[in-house]
């Protein structure tokens, strides 16, 4: 286990390299520099803001002050908004996220497992139909058109909830984009769940089991459980990626100050440091999530061993 | 009288044998009747075509174009006065033409892009598949690599450098989405290598040429088929968000997540330019969903 922990943590370094030096390498390709503004710096003014941001080294000494800054967590200064630095950018916008995206996330893992256990233990029932519904529903049906349609009909029509924004993280204004994202994951992780139940329900030891006169909670909850979690387990780590996806566009449906919404605004106002800098802490987390899964994985199924 | 009897049967029956010889069944032959059996499938495959041509050819047969504005009819209601089927947007223009163009748009950059990440993944799937060793396990890692990237952001990243050229959204799209494709096709390659027929292919001297084109391309087919299909929804999918985000085409052009974006701004007071776009990429998306599914059925029959 601990070798393989080991070989995992040192597989993530090769990725996150690749991605921050293929972004750092677009970012530099492309034509413009940050100080080329309308009002026309002094020729000293410019060699001093270019000293000062080491501008002025070739590109690999660059790109190495930008990983020492990158390992001291300094994600860079803004192009467009002046006075802010990326830090302060994320720290105002991360707790939104991460309250939406996380929260919605755990919500549907317990939801989601719940759902795909009574759907198995009950095939054919109405819990069943719903779970299979939402699967079918968020398979085909983007986010986009799911989180539009939400609004529709709970903010326009019902008028019970505001059609977007936020405020200091009034629940009101919580309830719709969690509830997209927490469907969302609901059609996977549901899907799954069932699946796997059925299959495992369906082998011999679970037979050996019924055999024995166990109960039917003592058969679910102490035998089939555990190995039909792995499946969802396995998913999870695909899924907190999509979820960050499914994030950057509930921002943008729900006009949310998040992290994926400052993305969005930064492509659209061509602000390349705000990107990059966003693309790499994104990156980690998904890096590091991932990683997480792998390890959790190998630390419940005793089958694997590498 | 019996032996006679048996051995005029034993003629009969090679007479029969040489007058009619036995119909093989290929299985490209029983796929196809798996799939027309697939009743879902089907109706989903004559949907595509039926939104596919009216977005192609729709347009010119209606009297307007993509970009003119109707300064008599904006915002308009679904009507059969002067042929606004859908109405008109904001600006009074057609809604129904932009739809039809922006499907030509969603859909052009759902072929070019499927064709070209299922291109990438096969050749590297299946250099990764013949060559084995190292250098497989080196390209499978870069495959791994790319999977834990969060995709979405990347291609953020390169729309915001590169600029918003319809063929950098069909790269940017490519870049993500050829992984699936590698992996099975690799898998699928590294099994054929080592089976039995074509073990007999080559004991019994069949030249190596014949054994890549008649046994082991035949049978990466069929994995290829099914998993372009299933890239299709995945790759219009991935279009659209870019272009719901405004990574997209750029206006006047458009493509339904466009569409869909303009139609989230006016939904209070205008629903329906949000929910034709909306609807017909959502059918899209659940056609080619279905002839995935039908095709996987119908080509890989192990597979349920």
């Amino acid at each position: 286990m601990w070798s393989y922990t080991f070989r995992r943590v040192l597989m993530t370094i090769p990725t996150l390299l690749l991605v921050i030096t293929v972004c750092y390498l677009m970012l530099h390709a492309t034509p413009g520099g940050p100080f080329d503004g309308e009002r026309k710096l002094s020729a000293a003014v410019l060699a001093n803001l270019q000293a000062k941001y080491h501008l002025d080294l070739p590109l690999w000494q660059q790109y190495l002050y930008y990983l020492k800054s990158l390992l001291s967590g300094d994600l860079g200064a803004s192009f467009r908004y002046a006075d802010w630095s990326v830090n302060d950018l994320v720290i105002k916008a991360l707790p939104v996220s991460l309250s939406i995206g996380g929260g919605s996330l755990l919500i549907s893992i317990v939801l989601g497992v719940g759902l795909g256990i009574i759907a198995a233990l009950r095939q054919n029932s109405l819990v069943d139909y719903l779970v299979m519904l939402i699967g079918n529903i968020g398979s085909a049906f983007p986010s986009f058109v799911i989180g539009p349609v939400l609004i529709m009909v709970f903010a326009i029509w019902l008028k019970w909830l505001p059609a977007g924004g936020w405020d200091d993280f009034q629940l009101g204004y919580m309830i719709l984009p969690m509830t997209l994202l927490t469907f969302i994951n609901i059609s996977t992780i549901g899907r799954v769940m069932r699946g796997s139940l059925i299959e495992v329900l369906s082998s011999n030891f679970i037979r050996t089991a019924r055999a024995k006169g166990l109960g039917l909670s003592t058969i679910v909850f102490r035998h089939a459980l555990k190995p039909a979690l792995m499946p969802v387990v396995s998913v999870i780590g695909p899924l907190a990626i999509s979820s960050i996806t499914a994030a950057v566009v509930t921002e943008s449906v729900f006009s949310l100050p998040g992290i994926g919404k400052l993305i969005v605004n930064g492509a659209a106002n061509r602000d390349y440091t705000l990107v990059l800098g966003l693309v790499v802490l994104v990156t980690v987390v998904a890096v590091l999530l991932n990683l997480l899964v792998d390890l959790a994985y190998a630390l419940l199924d005793p089958k694997i061993r590498y | 009288m019996f032996k006679m009897k048996q051995s005029s049967l034993a003629d009969a029956l090679s007479a029969n044998l040489a007058a009619a010889p036995v119909q093989g069944r290929s299985p490209w032959r029983d796929a196809r009747e798996r799939f027309l059996r697939n009743k879902a499938a089907v109706i989903s495959l004559i949907l595509l075509v039926l939104i596919t041509l009216a977005c192609v050819f729709g347009p010119f047969f209606l009297p307007h174009t993509y970009e003119d504005t109707d300064w008599d009819a904006m915002s308009l209601a679904p009507t059969l006065q002067n042929w606004h089927l859908f109405g008109t947007d904001e600006l009074g223009r057609d809604l129904l033409v932009r739809c039809l163009i922006g499907g030509r748009i969603s859909l052009m950059v759902g072929f070019l892009a499927t064709l070209t990440s299922v291109l990438l993944g096969i050749v590297w799937g299946a250099t990764a598949g013949f060559l084995g060793g190292k250098v497989d396990s080196l390209m499978m890692r870069f495959v791994d690599m790319m999977y834990a990237v969060p995709y979405l952001l990347i291609a953020i990243l390169m729309v915001t450098l590169l600029g918003r050229d319809f063929y950098l959204v069909v790269l940017t799209i490519t870049v993500f989405s050829w992984m699936d494709m590698a992996r099975v096709v690799r898998g699928q390659t590294l099994s054929i290598k080592s089976k039995e027929y074509i073990e007999a292919a080559r004991a019994i001297g069949v030249s190596t040429t014949s054994i890549i084109f008649s046994h082991v391309v035949p049978n990466l087919l069929g994995i290829v088929v099914i998993y372009t299909t299933v890239t299709v929804p995945g790759v219009i999918l991935t279009e659209s968000v870019l272009s719901f985000l405004g990574l997209g085409v750029q206006e006047p052009m458009t493509s339904w997540g466009v569409l869909i974006q303009d139609g989230c701004g006016v939904m209070e007071s205008t629903p329906w330019i949000l929910l034709f776009p909306a609807a017909l990429l959502s059918i899209t998306l659940y056609c080619a969903n279905y002839i995935g599914d039908g095709m996987r059925d119908a080509l890989d029959p192990k597979d349920r």
